[in-house]
């Protein structure tokens, strides 16, 4: 990332905080979500029920379509190969091997790739998608231990990847930078994130922490993650003429056709995304080189080029979360009362991004502390660009700041969930916006009561089964509500009162076709069976990132501001012979498989009724959701209690979680039986981040040493206990549906609700993940 | 020859040609799930003569003469299995990726309960008789990764689908 | 992965015929295809020794003949292996997942490689093992996974098996042909430390074929056990190991047998702890002593020194199980 761009996103952050503090102060009214989503006060609907998955069947019978598996006529396989240096140039690159190997049809190199230019870097513009903005095989250098150097291009994948081991390649290396300790001895500078800096005071803290009766001043780190989706990243190019198909495995199709189209200077409506199955994302199915090396190859030998990453080649050139040193400091009067919270620490990027993992969020929004420092440091260090991954910034940020408000409970000698009540803020402790909804004291009370929180014994090891030490811990779990600008929906309705939604949203896991069935069925009034629900293409439309957990706000704002023009284009062909005549669109609703008055339910037309009196076959509209002003007007966060029961043992050290507990307040839930899923699979990460993920980076050369399954572990069947989800289900009266998003909160709070059951157990206070069993011998 | 699904398919010509390949290169056969190619993940599980495998680590041409079931062979979305069925109506799987490794490979898991195979956490080895506990569930799947965290509902799914083939 | 020629073995006799220079024999594929696909192992000829014998059997005095190409799991799901060996039962099951020990065979897992990260990058890391002389990145790297004891300075990988644990610790015989003889090797002379050969993970010749597993009898071996410690509950490398058997006489232990797993080159027999245990008493006292004594040469790498310590608490708690006494 050039200075020139980070000078921008500083100034689009000056503009936002002018435009935020306006909207601040305006009145509810005029902000979206203003008024409650009507869909709110209707309970007895589809919506919240345990809807099983639409795509069910498909999934089960392995007749879904990922990316890979779509047939397409004449496709090439493609191989690639990899730098092993971390800084430099190539000297020599020997394909003569390779391309005389049987099957090959050409090697491409950075001496015959297209001219393309560097991919917009994510966050650097609306629709911008790329990892990083590097020159994707443009020159001779070599930014990162593991970039993409030669793309061999067979008949079978069999000859593409035997010829890529015949491809010799030497390099002038150059000093490179990999070592954390050392750039961070050479210096730091401030985190920007999304245009704002990384940085926000209340009052001394330093001065306040010195003065506190009790403190706590712990420091934690947490290395680098790994998205692991079981999907390998795979892409299809298959241009004709000036036009680019794209078969992806993406979370952001339309993001993805506008940064392709501005790489090849071309139309974006020139390059069609299409990604109707994702097997997993986390953050990690995003723009990176191999779809634009898939592009860059499909042109240079005019042939449909598939290209699959192996799984190594997802380590080696897919970002994943970077690594954190955090400090936590506390101070509190002997009541409990925070006087002082400081949240600093260094994280680790490149030059070419624009995240700083930002471990801070947490902390600003948590408690209500008299003062306040939060800072995020960053170094630039040579190695594969990072991303985000599952709540960046609080998945991590929450362990910081969560072990320590433990440690601080157990120095006061006060329950740690009575410690986290006394200190539950009124209003957003940075902005002193009010809540739109926060009902975690709720969420602890009743998750408390389930969980059985009131038979924990307070003093560590006091629990002993055989050979194993039991503890129970909790931590709190936060998470924003996020909506992007750029949502938009298309309705079509037909005659015979069927309604298709196509927006270019994501199916990923999170049940998004299911959830969003069931809110159009009762927005429209229609049987289940009466909604499709089109996403996964990007000439459909909205620009809709399946992150931050913001999708589910953006397709239900973008689909109410289409239901809303298509009930006014309904009254507008009903005409005067309809008992609708004469209503605004706001006097109706969607009811019985028609529109209604809302006053007196008995002024009612169905649809096929109006199209077939106008001589209608369909019709349709399409709308754009507005700008995402409710997030300045209020403060909106989601919230979770976690309770964990661990199980340590004494000869060897193992940990294990025996036992969890997640009470949400998520506002309105959609689909409880997906949303279980959610949770669950939110919490299981945490459990990997906990115990025993970590992409093991050497910092001699900058190379990740464990790009494997069986190396980089992730929990297994065996790791995972029952796990319990709950929640208020209280909607939030500002967000679209009631709902707030529930993807990536279950990461949050469950590594420290983790490592506060291992101290309740043993007595140990492990502040570096993961904690394996090592470190509790 | 190798027979799929209960159908004869040639034997590749390339020699390097997994099993796996063969499901889903050439035969279009992609219920079969690449996940990790390296014998990590459990996504390319199928069924050899009613024992599950992966299919990345195995050679085609090493399985002339056997019989191979994969997802495809188990049910169809408009028939499943009663083990498919059970995973939707638990919700045992999100993104739907590792779903048709799961599910083979629980079909074999059932099969070696029924020969008495120990596993990691059986107590007692000299018996032959096994009961399928929540443990022993789960350690015998571990072999299949799901990173969407659908585990529980993995586990339920083939207690409830055994519960139904007892009835 | 190189472009080879593949046969199928009708026999042990039949196998040896079809091998030539650069092939390699083929059991279940779950190493060697691998290690294929990441042109670490470059074989011009596979000769597929599936179809070769994989009885399991009493043998001539009273022990078991396993055939090697016996799949990991018919072997531990084997009624006589399950009652008389229960230690091997246990090594196999907390092995890989269940569908590679349904694929893998008893002579592919003796000849199973090292995990070591370094020796799996073969185009971004230096590895002796891979390539003699060309220095080892794993002794300053990451090597919490690798060895204590028996390394030297050219390679500090670790053995990955489990079965074989179970089978140093049981004293088995490996049944080789070489050269159109079949051959006796103890199990302990199989497996090499490194030393400046770390390339030679066996004793093996390249064209000797494992045809069998002998487990000698031992009156004790229903009291045996094994132990695994590792990061994940399950499928995951072992980062310690126990195989043991235990033979209590009255109140004295009259022999013993004792094996580590994940902490050298080669599976660990320890002779040493099982010398000063012979004879004397069946106390924790006396399991700790001897632990210690085992593991006093042993010499920890930057990320690994927890093994030490991890080994000497296995081994005892292993002991304490099958003597019964309380802890």
């Amino acid at each position: 990332m050039s200075i020139v761009n980070d000078a921008k996103q500083l100034a689009q952050g000056l503009v936002e905080n002018v435009v935020s503090t306006a909207v601040a102060l305006a009145p509810d009214s005029w902000i979206p979500g203003g008024v409650p989503d009507p869909l709110i006060a209707h309970r007895h609907g589809h919506v919240g029920k345990p809807i099983s998955r639409v795509d069910g069947a498909l999934k089960v019978s392995g007749a879904a379509p990922f990316a890979a598996e779509i047939p397409v006529d004449g496709v090439v396989f493609a191989s690639l190969v990899y730098s092993t240096i971390a800084r430099g140039r190539i000297a020599s690159l020997d394909t003569r091997q390779a391309e005389a190997a049987p099957g090959v049809i050409a090697v491409m190199t950075y001496q015959n790739a297209p001219r393309m230019k560097s991919p917009p870097a994510f966050l650097s513009a609306p629709k911008a998608a790329g990892g990083d903005d590097a020159p994707v095989m443009q020159d001779d250098k070599v930014r990162w231990n593991g970039e993409p150097i030669a793309v061999v291009l067979a008949h079978s994948q069999e000859q593409a990847d035997h010829a890529k081991s015949l491809v010799h390649a030497s390099y002038e290396s150059e000093a490179a930078l990999t070592d954390f300790a050392e750039a961070r001895a050479r210096g730091s500078k401030t985190g920007l994130f999304m245009g704002h800096a990384l940085h926000d005071e209340i009052g001394d803290a330093d001065a306040a922490f010195g003065e506190s009766a009790v403190t706590i001043d712990s420091h934690f780190t947490t290395p680098r993650h790994n998205h692991n989706a079981i999907e390998l990243h795979s892409v299809t190019a298959n241009w004709t003429g000036d036009k680019l198909r794209l078969h992806d495995a993406s979370q952001l199709v339309a993001h993805t056709s506008w940064s392709i189209a501005q790489m090849f200077g071309m139309p974006e409506e020139n390059v069609v995304v299409t990604s109707p199955f994702v097997g997993g994302g986390f953050g990690g199915k995003c723009l990176w080189q191999h779809q634009i090396l898939a592009a860059a190859a499909a042109r240079l030998v005019n042939r449909p080029v598939r290209l699959t990453l192996s799984r190594e080649g997802v380590y080696r050139m897919v970002g994943g979360r970077t690594l954190t040193e955090q400090r936590v400091a506390l101070g509190a009067n002997a009541e409990g009362a925070l006087k002082a919270l400081i949240h600093t620490g260094t994280v680790a990027k490149t030059a070419r991004n624009a995240l700083p993992e930002p471990f801070i969020l947490p902390a600003r929004s948590a408690y209500a502390s008299e003062t306040m420092k939060l800072d995020v440091q960053t170094v630039e260090l040579d190695m594969l660009s990072n991303t985000f991954m599952r709540a960046p910034g609080e998945s991590v940020g929450t362990f910081g700041l969560e072990c320590a408000m433990d440690e601080l409970a157990a120095k006061l000698g006060m329950d740690p969930i009575e410690l986290r009540l006394r200190n539950e803020p009124e209003k957003d402790p940075l902005s002193g916006l009010p809540f739109s909804s926060r009902n975690l004291a709720e969420a602890w009370r009743s998750g408390a009561e389930r969980f059985g929180w009131s038979r924990r014994k307070p003093t560590p090891r006091a629990t002993r089964d055989g050979e194993w030490l039991v503890g129970v811990g909790c931590a709190t779990a936060t998470y924003p509500y996020y909506r992007m600008p750029g949502g938009a929906a298309r309705i079509t309705l037909s005659a015979d009162g069927h309604a298709t939604v196509e927006i270019a949203a994501h199916e990923m896991g999170m049940g998004t076709a299911t959830a969003h069935t069931q809110v159009v069925a009762d927005r429209l009034g229609l049987p289940l069976d009466a909604v499709t629900f089109l996403y996964g293409d990007s000439t459909m439309p909205g620009v809709v990132l399946a992150g931050g957990s913001q999708q589910t706000a953006s397709i239900g704002a973008s689909v109410t501001a289409a239901h809303r023009a298509l009930v006014a284009r309904l009254i507008e062909i009903a005409g005067n012979d309809s008992p609708l005549a004469g209503l605004s669109p706001d006097q109706v609703g969607g009811r019985d498989a028609g529109l209604s008055h809302l006053e007196e339910p008995g002024r009612h037309e169905t649809y096929a009724s109006i199209l077939s009196r106008s001589r209608r076959e369909s019709i349709t509209v399409e709308a754009n959701a507005p700008d995402p002003l409710e997030t300045m007007h209020w403060s909106m966060h989601s919230h979770g209690a976690m309770f964990c029961e661990v199980r340590v043992n004494t000869i060897t050290g193992e940990p294990r979680v025996s036992r969890f507990l997640g009470s949400f307040d998520c506002g309105r839930i959609l689909n409880p039986k997906t949303a279980t899923s959610q949770f669950r699979g939110g919490i299981i990460m945490g459990l990997g981040l906990a115990l025993m993920e970590e992409t093991q980076f050497d910092e001699r050369n900058g190379r990740i040493m464990n790009p494997s399954l069986a190396e980089y572990h992730v929990p297994v069947h065996m790791d995972v206990p029952d796990i319990e989800v709950m929640w208020t289900d209280i909607p939030d009266p500002h967000a679209p549906m009631g709902a707030r998003g529930i993807g990536e909160i279950g990461i949050t709070g469950t590594g420290a609700a983790i490592a506060n059951a291992i101290y309740n157990a043993t007595g140990k206070r492990v502040r570096d993940l993961p904690i394996t069993l090592d470190k509790l011998m | 020859m190798i027979t799929i699904n209960g159908t004869g398919v040639p034997l590749p010509d390339d020699l390097r040609v997994t099993l796996l390949d063969l499901l889903r290169d050439g035969l279009n056969l992609s219920g079969t799930k690449k996940g990790c190619n390296q014998g990590a993940c459990g996504a390319c599980t199928v069924l050899v003569d009613g024992e599950r495998v992966i299919s990345c680590l195995a050679l085609a041409v090493q399985y002339e003469g056997r019989s191979i079931v994969t997802i495809e062979g188990l049910g169809t979305a408009g028939s499943l299995h009663p083990l498919q069925q059970a995973f939707i109506d638990h919700d045992g799987f999100q993104c739907g990726y590792c779903t048709p490794g799961q599910i083979c490979s629980a079909v074999g898991m059932m099969d070696e309960i029924r020969r008495g195979v120990p596993s990691h956490v059986t107590e007692d080895l000299a018996s032959t008789t096994l009961t399928l506990s929540r443990d022993e569930a789960r350690e015998r799947m571990s072999g299949n990764l799901c990173r969407c965290g659908a585990h529980n509902g993995i586990i339920d799914a083939i207690f409830d689908a055994r519960q139904e083939a007892a009835e | 992965m190189n472009l080879f020629t593949y046969a199928r073995a009708t026999s042990a006799a039949d196998a040896a015929s079809k091998f030539q220079p650069a092939a390699k024999f083929l059991g279940g594929g779950t190493n060697l295809v691998d290690l294929m696909r990441e042109t670490i192992e470059r074989p011009t000829a596979l000769v597929d020794v599936t179809g070769l014998s994989s009885a399991i059997a009493e043998g001539p005095q009273g022990g078991l003949l396993i055939g090697a190409a016996a799949r990991n799991t018919k072997v531990a799901e084997d009624t006589l292996v399950r009652t008389r060996y229960p230690a091997l039962s246990r090594a196999i099951v907390s092995g890989a997942s269940a569908q590679i020990r349904n694929m893998a065979t008893v002579g592919g897992n003796l000849l199973q490689r090292t995990r070591c990260t370094y020796f799996y990058d073969d185009e971004g890391s230096s590895c002796n093992k891979r390539q003699p002389g060309q220095g080892c990145d794993a002794i300053d790297g990451f090597n919490r996974n690798h060895a204590v004891l028996g390394a030297s300075s050219s390679c500090v990988a670790v053995h990955p098996s489990d079965m074989c644990v179970a089978l140093a610790a049981f004293d088995a015989v490996v049944h080789i042909q070489r050269d159109g003889q079949e051959l006796k090797i103890p199990f302990g002379d199989v497996h090499r430390l490194p030393g400046d050969r770390p390339d030679l993970d066996t004793t093996l010749h390249p064209a000797d074929l494992i045809v069998a597993v002998e487990l000698p009898p031992l009156s004790f071996s229903a009291r045996s056990t094994y132990r695994k410690v590792r990061d994940r509950a399950s499928y995951a490398f072992a980062l310690v190991s126990v195989a043991a058997a235990l033979d209590i006489k009255d109140g004295k232990i009259a022999d013993v047998r004792l094996a580590l797993g994940g902490v050298a080159h080669k599976p660990w027999r320890a002779s040493k702890a099982e010398a000063m245990l012979r004879g004397g008493p069946a106390t924790e006292d006396a399991f700790r002593a001897a632990a210690a004594a085992e593991l006093a040469d042993a010499e920890p790498l930057s990320h690994n020194g927890f093994k030490i310590e991890l080994a000497r608490r296995a081994i005892v708690a292993v002991l304490v199980e099958l003597a019964g006494v309380e802890a």
